[in-house]
Parts: structure tokens; sequence; C-alpha cells
């Protein structure tokens, strides 16, 4: 039972990472990760938010009729957000400004639906919170690394700080959105080559 | 001509998938076919130009600071619901799709063969949540939210129909193994990215 759990939780992290093996949310992972700082409000965010909406959708599994599941996940999930987006706002303004409609869009971030439809509405809530847990963590880890490469090499600092020289010429072009999908894309490249998992196309 | 511009920009200079990344789930899972490609890109500018003006007339009269100042009450009218902006945007759209699906079904039953089983995952896409909410955040007005809508349906059409048009091509090149799929796309559509980006400072 327990090294279920733990396979629930690591498998995320990378055999099945969200982002590079099952292509989903795919558009903030990119939007948000000029910085780091807002690469990390975000991947907290979203891991909250799929915590959150898989151990409550867990909870009520048995009594959502199966017709109308969709609605029901997409309430459960927008209310989640709403509460998510009015708390960085009153701690963090500036990078919820950052964030600008990211946050919002969070309640259609296949992630967490994507979740919520393939094992929360099936399992208990304590393997269902762990999934997410993996899930949002798996999705935050690729965000982070994505966010640091961008920063550093786009304008030589990370979190504010200066870290190379100040000859350092700054890629201007990884700040801007080609360089989210090139990053991403030579990412993918690295992870699923180590991982051996490769696309039969 | 304001509106001409506005239009120009959405579709080219400000693609709403090329540079805001939205509708990326949809677009890297329904790329590979270009009929698909096209169908899907058809549905979203026409879900996307009812959407957002629907969303506007919602935010204008019931949810914006003040905006419940037509009922005449002078308590409604202090009202500020935007908080509520989310979850009544995601039921429009839900409920529109959904409307919109009966209505194509009864009358124009080709196109709602067409469009088929694209329709009701539009829901989901994110482009279409994202537009309304971008068209709050930059506060257009009501003909600016209807081009809007329309023309960011139609840059996001337009990106996908290309990506289709290159993964055909791309079917029998020789990729190395890792990079097979996703890995090509995501990087395909960098090159997309920066050339769209050519499009910037085009003023009308």
């Amino acid at each position: 039972m327990a090294s279920k759990l733990a396979k629930t939780f690591a498998d995320p992290l990378s055999e099945s990472n969200p982002i590079t093996v099952q292509i989903l949310g795919i558009c903030s992972a990119l939007a948000v990760t000029v910085q780091l700082k807002t690469a990390l409000v975000m991947a907290i965010s979203l891991t909250i938010v799929t915590v959150g909406s898989n151990v409550v959708i867990s909870l009520i599994r048995k009594s959502i009729p199966g017709r109308i599941r969709l609605i029901v996940e997409m309430t459960v999930v927008s209310t989640l957000v709403i509460i998510a987006d009015q708390f960085l706002r009153a701690y963090l303004f500036e990078v919820s400004r950052q964030l600008s409609v990211f946050v919002g869009l969070i309640i259609t971030n296949c992630i967490v639906l994507g979740r919520i439809e393939a094992y929360a509405i099936q399992n208990p809530p304590l393997p269902s919170a762990l999934d997410g847990l993996g899930n949002g963590l798996g999705y935050g880890s690729v965000l982070v690394l994505v966010a640091i490469v961008r920063e550093l090499l786009g304008s030589g600092k990370l979190l504010g700080f200066r870290l190379l020289p100040e000859a350092y010429p700054n890629n201007g072009l990884l700040l801007l959105a080609p360089g989210a999908f090139i990053v991403l894309g030579l990412l993918i490249w690295t992870q699923r080559t180590l991982i051996g998992k490769f696309d039969t196309e | 001509m304001d509106l001409v511009s506005l239009a120009v920009r959405s579709i080219f200079v400000e693609n709403i998938l090329l540079a805001s990344f939205l509708g990326m789930c949809s677009f890297l899972a329904i790329s590979k076919r270009i009929e698909t490609a096209m169908g899907l890109g058809v549905a979203v500018i026409f879900v996307q130009t009812i959407t957002v003006p629907a969303n506007w007339v919602i935010r204008h009269y019931l949810l914006a600071p003040g905006a419940l100042a037509w009922t005449g009450s002078e308590a409604l009218a202090a009202l500020d619901l935007s908080f509520l902006v989310f979850i009544c945007f995601i039921a429009t759209i839900a409920s529109l799709v959904q409307l919109v699906e009966m209505v194509l079904d009864r009358f124009l039953p080709t196109l709602y063969q067409a469009l088929g089983i694209f329709l009701p995952l539009i829901t989901v896409n994110c482009a279409i949540l994202g537009g309304s909410l971008f068209m709050v955040e930059r506060n257009y007005t009501f003909p600016q939210a209807l081009v809007y809508g329309f023309s960011s349906g139609a840059g996001w059409a337009l990106a996908i129909t290309a990506m289709g048009a290159i993964r055909r091509k791309l079917r029998y090149s020789n990729i190395p193994p890792g990079l097979r799929g996703l890995g090509i796309t995501m990087i395909l559509t960098g090159l997309m990215a920066l050339a769209f980006m050519c499009f910037s400072g085009i003023q009308l």
C-alpha cells in the first residue's frame, strides 16, 4: 500500500511528467517563465489548486451524477482558483499583476481537469491528494527549470539578483515568446531521451 | 480605422497562440492532421466571436464595480462583483458552446457534422477563456470586443492550420527519437513565433 502511494506521488515527477510526457498545461508553462519568481508563484498556486480540487472531487465522487460531472468539476475548480487569485492580489500584488490572466487560466489548465477525470473521480481522498501533489510538483519543476534558463541567459539575473558578469550580452530572444517554445522543446528532448520514452510518429 | 488595426494586431502581431501561448494543448494535440486542424480553427473563430462580446455584456451589466446601477437601487449599485468574473465567464462559455451546438444541429446540420467533436472540446480551450480575460484586462469597448473576439480566433486558426501543414511535411523526415512528436512541434512553433514577430511594427 505504502509503495503504491509513493508511486502515485513520484510517477508524475519524471516518468509521466504532466508537461513533458502527458502534454498537459503547456500554455501557462510558457507564459509565466520569463522570471523565476512568477514561475515559482504559479507552480505553488497550481499545486494547491490541483491538490484541493482532487481532494474535494474525490470526497464527493460518489454523489456526483455522471451526466453533469463536468459542470460540478468546473465549479469546484473555479472556486478554488478564485480563492487563489484573491489571495495573490491581497498578499503578492506585484506578482499577481505580472501573472495577469494566467492565474484565472488555471481553470482551463488541462492538468487540473485531467487529474480529476483520470484519477480523483475514482479514487479515495488520500491517494488523490498525493496524485495532485505529484502532478503539481512535476509541473512546477519543469516551470522552474525553464524559468531558470530563460531568466539567467535572457537577463543575466536570477530572482532579480545579477549572477552573470556585466559583460554578458543579454540574450533578449529568450525573454520573448519564441525563446520559450525553443527552451521547452529542448527540455522535452533531454527529458524524453533520459527516461527513454518516445512518441511513435 | 482603429478597429482594423486592432484586428491586424490580434491576428498577426499579438497572435493569441504564438505570443500569449493560449490554447497550446489542443494546438499540439489536433495539429497532426491538417483537415481536423482547420475544422477546429473554424470552430474556435465561431465560438470566440460569440463568447467575447457575450462576456463583455455580462461584465458591464452585472459584474464590474457599479455595473448594477441600471437597476436603480443604491445598494445594488454599490456592489463590486468582479471576483465572480472567472466562474461567470466559464459558465457562459460552457453554456454558449452547448447552445451553439444545439442551434447548429437544428439549422445548419452540415456545419455541425463538419465541426463534430471539436465544438464541446472548445469549452476547455484556454484561448477562449483567455480571450475574455484579456478583453477585461485591456478595457475594450463593445465594438472592440467584437473585433477582438473574431480576430484572435482567426489568428489561432491561422497558426493551427499552418502547423498542420508543416507536420504533414514532417512525416517523412528523420528526427532524433527523443525529439519526435512534442519536442519538434515545440521548436517549430518557436520558429513560427519568430516569423510572426516580424509583423510587429506594422501600423494601419
